[in-house]
């Protein structure tokens, strides 16, 4: 037994020792042809591939693809390209750096910023023989000067490409959004997909912000490239090969340019936002925020002089208020918390209540004031609207509650972007016990609900949460999700469905005796929107609104030293109409612009009718 | 009676000997320094090739470095366990590992039309391939440990029915490279073990007859654009092609002396994206010339000679064959590398082991290390 395992064994490791011994020396073979291999290349190919290499005769160079084109829904062009020239550099070509700046400066004349910001282009990390540019959008005079001294520039170069230009300029700024250089981070960001990189290998620009932005996957086309020969100076000598670049997909917005024109001329004092819907498609119609900017300027970069004169003006021409200016609704939120109450079951169309003035919550001191010090006398739902009497909510949201009230406005949108393609929406604030708890760090008081029964307090909405509710209420719960994307390549777009579910009221006909008491508020005549009506020419429901601006959160916004005017409160209005079958919801917000009625309504009216009243879009 | 005391008095000193003195101050540790020396030259060959090749992206190069402690983490504690642990182990590992390819099949998620990686809840994203990398040539050993040497035909067929299993379900995931490697530890083995040079032979004669075979049924599209594209580099410039074209150029340039460290210009050029994996051989040519080649082949190859001595010098079995079959497995994926991007291989993804960037790669090698020194400086009781 042992012996024949000691045999075993001693076989075992014999055999072992053979097969290791044999495979060594394959391996030390195949390590040998590795190397012989690798002597091959670099000794007797050496100077084929050091040519190759040092000149780089034979690259492959990446062509961007054209972006593609952006219309509104009339076919008016919102976003082209142009041809432009710069002016650019290859590092490696540079025979003296230093002699070749001097030149340049001497030349066309560099200002110090240019650079500056070439020597900082120096620095930073790039790929090699990746030309950069020294100036952008040159004069014709300066091509030419640059051309005949051609021989004295080896590494520099003028190169036509197309830049973005926006026709419309501070229109659709907002809206559109722009597209810059693709910056460091960017660039990164790109790096870490291979695809991308490969996609972005040609291309110097990329969406920053706004539509640009949110489809610059559709917009952006794919790359194509050119393998060329050179010359030892980088000159093309011939194109070897080349695989056309396949361009961007044009997009079309629901954007209707006449309407945009009309809210940028309307608004054109005011400082506020313009919200139009499409009622039926949710298709976003206006979205206009005013002081606006020209997107040109971001495009090849802005100049710091140019940008500190848009960061430093108070009336912060940047800042989105359509889609980032968070507002209290004030009392828009009266026909979706009347509907609220009503569909709660806390109240009837007919209940009346009597209003002195103010109202007080039980075992408390504090008094909650009407608008109107003397009150309105008697209210039913329809008077709270028309004349949107404040106590009248006061007692019967107290009485329904925020855990009833709260989920039924969740429903029109508010606390949440429903937007599907305005990237940078704000979702505003819609407090309930929760949100205090978490925010505030104590418990909701019957107060609280008192507030927010008029749209005061904690809540905060924006522009386009306004307009959507509006277009929610409208279509009689039906909802769209707000979009700007309507067509891609003359395609109509895939709108996805709401992840919201349709609202559903307990009585069907609420809607429509919301929508008759929205009526009122023009053609009551002691409706807050009287004054409107000698421009009616539809029948438009509407609501007014006016926020009370000290201590909310916008003023932080605002330069320090707050003008009197600022302390305004805010006019707000939302209207829709015609209204047996609604086609276009607004809301207008115009800043410290008091009486909604003077301000903000005309301004909606005059969209309404500029829809319904010109050629069909 | 006698006679058998005898022979097992021999028996020990043959085997023990200059490596017993050794084991007595290796064992406490168990690892073999001279191998752990020559790893950590690479290592550090492989940190500074990887600060060029990724553009000097010093972030990368740390993260490599927490890639290398992890792994040497585990190369200790792994060598700490008997063979004999390892070898009960064997059957359980292949089996899971076995079930894990089976789940990537039906549950497993990946990009681009392959299904590599298994996402199970509570743990981290992994490639059950990696496992079977280590699982099947130990369940291959474990086989033959108990089967007479040399082994019969019948045995022959059954380890080759455990080698084929995992190697065409990973194939189906479609990961041709690593099912080509695995495939091979197991082979291997039996190359160990004492497959006869008759059947060595008739097999390599029948694998060379079924490559058509393969052509036409097994290999998806892209797999056989790689090797058309290996034939012909010119076919797909923006892709592969273009990577041999520069990385030969990188290679070329670099002459016998190199351009200097950070200096080469080819290798770190556009369309050479794997600069810092795949291809990072090309950056060490460029920038060290031959004379960097041979070095890094010259550490390689004493590694491997290294690691096959330490397998022959097992005490059992199953540790020969299973070092043997990790130490050639290292040499095969070096020559692969090597050869794919100096142009005489087609290009398949394998990285330059413990050079390349990648967490999963080198963690998994310095795993198979920390058995190779286990299997070798564990002496067994007697």
């Amino acid at each position: 037994m042992l012996e024949h395992a000691f045999r075993n064994r001693k076989a075992e490791q014999h055999l072992f020792r053979v097969r290791a011994i044999t495979l060594s020396l394959f391996i030390i073979a195949f390590m040998a042809a590795l190397v012989w291999r690798m002597a091959f290349l670099q000794i007797d190919l050496h100077e084929k591939y050091r040519n190759l290499s040092e000149n780089n005769r034979l690259q492959l160079r990446p062509i961007p693809p054209n972006r593609g084109l952006i219309y509104d829904r009339n076919g008016v062009l919102l976003a082209e390209n142009i041809p432009s020239y710069n002016l650019t550099m290859v590092r490696e070509r540079v025979v003296d750096l230093d002699q070749t700046i001097e030149f340049l400066t001497d030349l066309i004349q560099l200002t110090e910023r240019e650079q500056e910001q070439l020597q900082q282009r120096l620095r930073q990390r790039r790929r090699p023989y990746e030309p950069f540019v020294i100036r952008h959008r040159m004069q014709e005079e300066d091509i030419a000067k640059i051309l005949v001294n051609r021989f004295f520039l080896p590494g520099i170069d003028v190169e036509a490409h197309l830049i973005r230009h926006y026709p419309q300029g501070d229109s659709f700024a907002h809206a559109l959004g722009y597209v810059g250089r693709i910056n460091t981070a960017e660039q990164d960001r790109l790096d870490q997909d291979a695809d991308q990189k490969r996609r972005y290998s040609a291309t110097r620009f990329i969406g920053k912000i706004g539509i640009e932005r949110r489809y610059e996957d559709i917009l952006h086309g794919e790359v194509g490239y050119q393998r060329v020969e050179t010359n030892a100076r980088g000159r093309i000598l011939q194109v070897v090969e080349q695989v056309n670049p396949v361009p961007g997909n044009d997009i079309t917005l629901h954007i209707d340019s006449r309407l945009q024109k009309v809210a940028e001329r309307e608004m054109a004092q005011f400082r506020g936002a313009v919200v139009a819907i499409d009622v039926d498609s949710g298709g976003i119609l206006t979205l206009f925020s005013n002081p606006s900017f020209d997107p040109n300027l971001f495009v090849t970069g802005i100049s710091y002089a140019d940008y500190e004169t848009l960061r430093d003006n108070p009336d912060q021409p940047l800042f989105d208020r359509a889609a980032r200016g968070q507002y209290p609704p004030a009392s828009l939120i009266k026909p979706f918390m009347g509907l609220a109450l009503i569909d709660a079951g806390s109240i009837g169309w007919k209940d009346q209540f009597h209003d002195v003035g103010w109202f007080q919550l039980p075992n408390y001191d504090r008094i909650y004031r009407d608008w109107r010090r003397q009150g309105h006398g008697m209210v039913d739902m329809d008077k709270a609207i028309i004349e949107s009497c404040d106590t009248y909510f006061y007692e019967y949201s107290v009485k329904t509650g925020i855990d009833h009230i709260a989920p039924f406005l969740a429903q029109f949108g508010f606390g949440r972007d429903m937007t599907l393609d305005v990237i940078s929406a704000l979702p505003g604030i819609l407090p309930d016990r929760a949100w205090k708890r978490h925010h505030r760090g104590s418990a909701w008081f019957a107060g609280d609900t008192v507030n927010m029964s008029i749209g005061q307090g904690f809540m905060l909405a924006t522009p386009i949460q306004m307009a959507t509710a509006t277009a929610v209420l409208a279509n009689r719960g039906r909802w769209q999700l707000p979009h700007l994307l309507m067509a891609k390549n003359n395609q109509l777009a895939d709108i996805p469905e709401a992840d919201i579910p349709n609202i559903e009221l307990k009585d069907n006909n609420d809607w429509d005796r919301m929508f008759a008491a929205m009526e009122g508020v023009i053609t009551h005549p002691r409706g807050t929107g009287w004054r409107l009506r000698s421009q009616l020419e539809h029948p438009i429901a509407s609501k007014t609104g006016t926020a009370q601006v000290v201590g909310i959160a916008q003023d932080a916004e605002y330069d320090s030293e707050a003008l009197e005017e600022r302390q305004r409160d805010h006019a707000l209005f939302i209207a829709f109409a015609p209204i047996d079958k609604p086609r276009i919801a607004v809301a207008v917000v115009v800043e410290n612009g008091e009486a909604a009625g003077r301000t903000a309504g005309p301004v909606a009216q005059r969209i309404i009718n500029e829809y319904l009243g010109g050629a069909e879009g | 009676m006698a006679a058998t005391d005898y022979s097992h008095t021999l028996g020990t000193h043959q085997s023990g000997g200059l490596q017993r003195n050794q084991s007595r101050y290796s064992n406490a540790l168990h690892v073999d320094w001279l191998l752990l020396t020559l790893l950590f030259i690479l290592m550090g060959a492989g940190l500074l090739l990887l600060y060029s090749g990724s553009g000097q992206d010093i972030g990368m190069v740390k993260r490599q470095a927490i890639h290398f402690a992890v792994g040497f983490l585990g190369l200790f504690v792994i060598a700490q366990f008997p063979p004999r642990f390892y070898q009960r182990l064997a059957p359980w590992a292949y089996l899971g590992g076995g079930g894990l390819l089976l789940a990537v099949l039906f549950f497993g998620v990946g990009a681009k039309g392959a299904q590599r990686w298994l996402d199970l809840p509570g743990l981290p994203r992994f490639q059950p391939s990696e496992l079977m990398k280590l699982a099947l040539p130990m369940a291959v050993a474990w086989y033959f440990a108990n089967c007479p040497t040399p082994p019969k035909l019948r045995h022959l067929l059954i380890a080759l029915v455990i080698v084929l299993v995992p190697t065409v379900l990973i194939l189906r995931q479609p990961d041709l490279g690593t099912s080509l490697l695995i495939g091979t530890s197991g082979l291997l083995v039996m190359f160990f073990a004492g497959m006869s040079w008759r059947i060595i032979f008739s097999m390599l004669t029948l694998a060379g007859s079924l490559l058509p075979v393969a052509w036409l049924f097994l290999l998806r599209d892209y797999q056989k654009q790689r090797v058309l594209t290996f034939l012909n580099p010119e076919s797909d410039p923006l892709g592969s092609g273009w990577n041999i074209i520069q990385s030969k150029t990188a290679i070329g340039s670099g002459g016998v002396q190199g351009k200097g460290f950070l200096q080469g210009t080819q290798a770190h050029l556009e369309f050479l994206p794997e600069s810092h994996t795949d291809f990072i051989v090309a950056v060490l040519a460029e920038e060290f010339g031959l004379v960097g080649v041979v070095f890094l082949l010259s550490l390689y190859l004493l590694i491997i000679l290294r690691s096959l001595l330490l397998a022959s010098r097992c005490e059992t079995l199953f540790g020969r064959l299973l070092s043997g079959s990790l130490a050639t497995t290292f040499f095969i994926y070096v020559f692969v590398n090597v050869g794919m991007v100096s142009g005489i291989l087609p290009v398949v993804g394998v990285p330059l082991p413990l050079v390349s960037y990648g967490g999963t790669s080198v963690v998994s090698l310095l795993l198979a290390f920390g058995l190779l020194m286990s299997m070798s400086t564990h002496r067994q009781k007697t």
